[in-house]
């Protein structure tokens, strides 16, 4: 039984849709996402706002970047809400709100495939409590206990009366209730909006042009920035010659942003780039000038070899055995720096004055987007706001990542008063991103005389994204990001496999390249290299790549659970069809366990990727259209990595700077992909990422059976597939 | 001062004939559904229609288009979302960020004006774009939804 909330003020409204007044929200209204409105309406709680005509508001705090995220919280929250779910519209309330209110909304921040995983219990919880307030306040005015009174889709019903009032109608009354302090939520069994193929909220105004992404961003009097950074990392301005590009069409100011890069303002972009690739820069290149992929090659080589090494997961004592071993396999991968690419370039919109700073601009992380301007402003973080727009892609570059809001900010602080939008060109996108970080790793496998692994070293040299970005992360120097998918246990990044003597270690190598969170981070190139080389032991051995996993998974059943579902869809047990060859993989990351079967041929050297099929187990799932979504688009992002990703190095500076020399993966070339969904229930995996990193080592394993060419430097376009 | 014609309405842009359409687009006449990518004519997310054929705005210097050249943007697709395309792009959720997807419905408006039922090959060949959160497949699906609903409608 729940408690029944108590009235705290009875202003309850029937049978009038043209009802207003109720509660002032007590925070400016979040622009531009239509909450004007909802000045007149009221909030029932901080997730939950229901207009006089029934239209229900669900605030979300996690940013939508195409994952579906808005859409799978709103379903969360409206299954316990039990409201009409078309007419649920949703908004984001700002960081600057969540910050004036004790942070009620939690974290914003969107990454790590986390955004449902994480939240899915305090939203389904604000859901139920405005559901709780909404029943109460009907109640209330018909003077009958709430436990008498029934809900579906928004509309409450005292059945031994008949009378029935909608959500609309009791909002102002049911504002002004106290919530109870607990609430029962559903079992996901029970669910009639999650856990449904909905169709998404947001798709309607991305047909037609409607859609305001950060880059499309204007206010009044605006003007438009063009940045350019120095090319090479740890570089400087050394000079530039503003005089030669100030009287060029519309150039109003040029400007030194920071240490390391200028801006040309103008009233239209495409003047400011125009003048900016004009303007002389002199560049300091600072102490990196001499390093180049080679360098970076031999740096990480040399950790391959190293003695010292950070311990990710150990058993048994696996130098020993392999010096014992009947047969011992070894091989050496690589796996290159990438960068996110996103479809819409960084930019960001700043208005600075001497007491405020407003940015608008695509984030993964609105709360870190804040403290970015308020530290670029200067001013106290209660004189700054951040209003989220639509990502045009976000992969993990626009969440820790702030440096082109720090930029707009600082050039709008130069010319106060007036709005600037920075926008970076592909080629500033290319030169400075977060990139994948660059490893190498070199596998040492054991046989015994029955062709069972009976010891594994695998060695990861190279960068640590932590070590960068989050030190105090670290644990003891150590980066446990590196060992995702080969964790001895815990919920999230477990090995899938049980092998008696195992070492897996890391040597960190930093290159002074910076490195990012790219979506599947480190699981991306572990899957590889692990799932690889498990087919070159079973090779080995002289066995199939699926029995001789699965002699290693009989204590990880979710993890083999995925795997025999791609088999047996993929019918690994029957004959491809000719000139068609396959390859496995599976790994554990982000909390769900993930599997792949990929069909190739490769003809006269070209590869043609047929089919792909796929499982994911994420424990639970809050919309299947999505996660089959998310699935194919993970494929896309991980099969472009692997045929053709690589940012290469030379001179301190990366040597790619637009789309053709940076190719990714089309339309031609796109396989065609099967989607297990297979939730077991009981935990809560993420989706954006696992299956990303599934992808390429079941294609890379498939084109070893097809050609008998082991890949193990990446990416594929590098290598020649024809028989020699 | 050129003279476009876009979306049927003659349009006066005051630029120089260096600027890109796209440009003209997005800055002249607040048209920002027409999407910046990599500005190399490279990832097709500025596509538009001129005389019918996709073409990427990005290149497309203002002074080389004609004032009687039809220029068709996806602001001038419809009013209202109803064109075919955008139909089925609603009915299957195509987008996921969405950003690529002004110049994908372009691009495929295009190929279908010029080719009513495309094969595979076909809408490989022509259907070039990028698109990062990797909707492919959706849109193959999608082209031939229309193109199937088409014959149906034409048998």
């Amino acid at each position: 039984m729940l408690s029944a909330p108590t009235v705290t003020r009875r202003n309850f409204i029937v049978g009038s849709a043209a009802a207003v007044g109720g509660l002032s929200l007590g925070f400016s209204v979040p622009f531009p996402g239509g909450a004007q409105a909802d000045a007149i309406a009221p909030e029932i709680n901080a997730w939950v706002v229901v207009r006089p005509d029934d239209t229900v508001v669900i605030r979300i705090a996690r940013s939508e970047m195409g994952q579906g995220t808005l859409t799978g919280l709103a379903q969360l929250v409206a299954e316990e809400l039990e409201c009409d779910w078309s007419k649920v519209t949703t908004e984001y309330p700002t960081p600057g709100e969540n910050i004036a209110r004790n942070r009620v909304w939690g974290s914003f921040s969107t990454g790590g495939s986390r955004g449902i995983r994480e939240s899915h219990d305090y939203v389904r919880r604000g859901g139920a409590t405005a559901r709780e307030m909404l029943i109460a306040a009907a109640a209330d005015e018909w003077q009958v206990p709430a436990a008498e009174c029934s809900v579906a889709k928004g509309v409450i019903t005292h059945s031994p009366s008949g009378r029935s009032v909608t959500y609309g109608q009791v909002a102002t009354a049911a504002a002004a209730m106290t919530p109870p302090a607990e609430v029962a939520l559903k079992d996901p069994s029970e669910w009639i909006i999650a856990g449904k193929p909905l169709p998404r909220l947001d798709t309607a105004d991305k047909l037609t042009g409607k859609q305001i992404y950060g880059v499309d961003m204007v206010r009044p009097n605006m003007l438009n920035a063009a940045i350019r950074a120095c090319p090479v990392f740890g570089g400087r301005v050394a000079s530039f010659d503003a005089a030669a590009v100030s009287g060029m069409p519309g150039v109003r100011q040029v400007v030194q942003v920071d240490d390391t890069s200028v801006a040309v303002v103008a009233s239209t972009w495409w003047q400011a780039k125009t003048a900016l690739d004009n303007l002389p820069i002199e560049w300091d290149d600072g102490p990196n000038s001499g390093v180049s992929s080679d360098t970076i090659a031999a740096m990480l080589a040399e950790g391959l070899e190293a003695d010292e090494a950070f311990i990710g997961n150990e058993a048994g004592d696996a130098r020993g055995a392999l010096a014992n071993a009947a047969q011992t396999v070894t091989a050496v991968y690589a796996f290159p720096f990438q960068n996110h690419a996103t479809m819409e370039p960084m930019n960001a919109t700043a208005v600075y004055t001497d007491d405020r700073c407003e940015v608008w601009c695509p984030t993964q992380n609105g709360e870190a987007s804040l403290a970015a301007v308020a530290e670029a402003s200067g001013l106290p973080v209660e004189r700054c706001e951040v209003y989220k727009l639509h990502l045009g892609g976000g992969f993990g570059r626009r969440g820790n990542f702030q440096d082109y809001v720090r930029q707009v900010v600082s050039i709008a602080k130069q010319m106060p008063g007036t709005p600037i939008k920075l926008i970076w060109s592909r080629e500033e996108d290319m030169l400075h991103g977060a990139y994948h970080p660059i490893t190498q790793c070199k596998l040492t496998g054991g046989l015994d005389a029955d062709g069972n692994l009976s010891a594994l070293h695998m060695r990861i040299s190279g960068q640590s994204i932590l070590a960068a970005v989050r030190p105090q992360a670290m644990q003891g120097g150590r980066d446990p990001v590196v060992f995702q998918g080969l964790h001895a246990g815990g919920d999230e990044y477990t090995l899938g496999y049980s092998i008696d003597n195992l070492l897996i270690d890391h040597a960190m190598r930093n290159p002074p390249i910076p490195p990012g969170f790219w979506r599947g981070v480190n699981l991306n190139q572990n899957a590889i290299y692990m799932e690889c080389f498990m087919d070159e032991l079973a090779h080995a051995a002289g066995q199939d790549p699926l029995a001789f996993r699965r002699k290693l998974m009989a204590n990880h059943p979710k993890h083999l659970a995925v795997l025999e579902a791609v088999a047996e869809r993929i019918g690994w047990e029957t004959a491809p069809p000719e000139g068609v060859h396959r390859g496995l993989a599976q790994i554990m990351g982000f909390g769900s366990y993930v599997a792949a079967a990929a069909e190739v041929s490769v003809t006269d050297g070209v590869l043609r990727m047929h089919r792909i099929v796929a499982a994911t187990d994420p424990g639970h799932v809050v919309n299947p259209a999505q996660v089959e979504r998310q699935v194919e688009g993970s494929f896309v992002y991980g099969l472009s990595a692997c045929l053709y990703g690589e940012c290469t190095v030379d001179g301190g500076r990366i040597e790619q700077e637009n789309f053709d020399t940076y190719n990714v993966l089309r339309m031609a070339e796109m396989p065609a992909v099967e989607t297990i969904v297979m939730p077991s229930g009981g935990f809560w995996g993420g989706v954006g990422e696992p299956t990303i990193a599934v992808a390429a080592p079941a294609v890379l394993n498939a084109i070893f059976a097809a050609t008998g060419k082991r890949i193990r430097r990446l990416p594929l376009m590098n290598h020649d597939l024809r028989s020699t | 001062m050129a003279r476009l014609t876009i979306n049927g309405a003659p349009r006066d842009v005051e630029v120089d004939p260096d600027t890109p359409l796209l440009w003209a687009l997005r800055e002249q006449l607040g048209m920002t559904g027409t999407k910046f990518g990599c500005g190399i004519a490279q990832c097709g997310s500025c596509t538009v229609l001129v005389d019918g054929v996709a073409t990427r705005s990005c290149v497309l210097p203002i002074g080389a288009i004609m004032p009687e050249q039809e220029i068709v943007t996806i602001e001038g697709l419809s009013p209202d979302g109803s064109h075919p395309v955008q139909k089925a792009w609603l009915a299957l959720d195509v987008p996921q960020c969405g950003y690529c997807q002004s110049g994908m419905i372009m691009a495929v408006v295009g190929l279908l004006q010029q080719n009513g039922n495309p094969t595979d090959a076909d809408i490989d060949a022509e259907i070039t774009n990028i698109c990062r959160c990797g909707t492919y497949n959706r849109v193959r699906a999608a082209i031939k939804m229309v193109a199937d609903n088409d014959e149906t409608q034409a048998g």
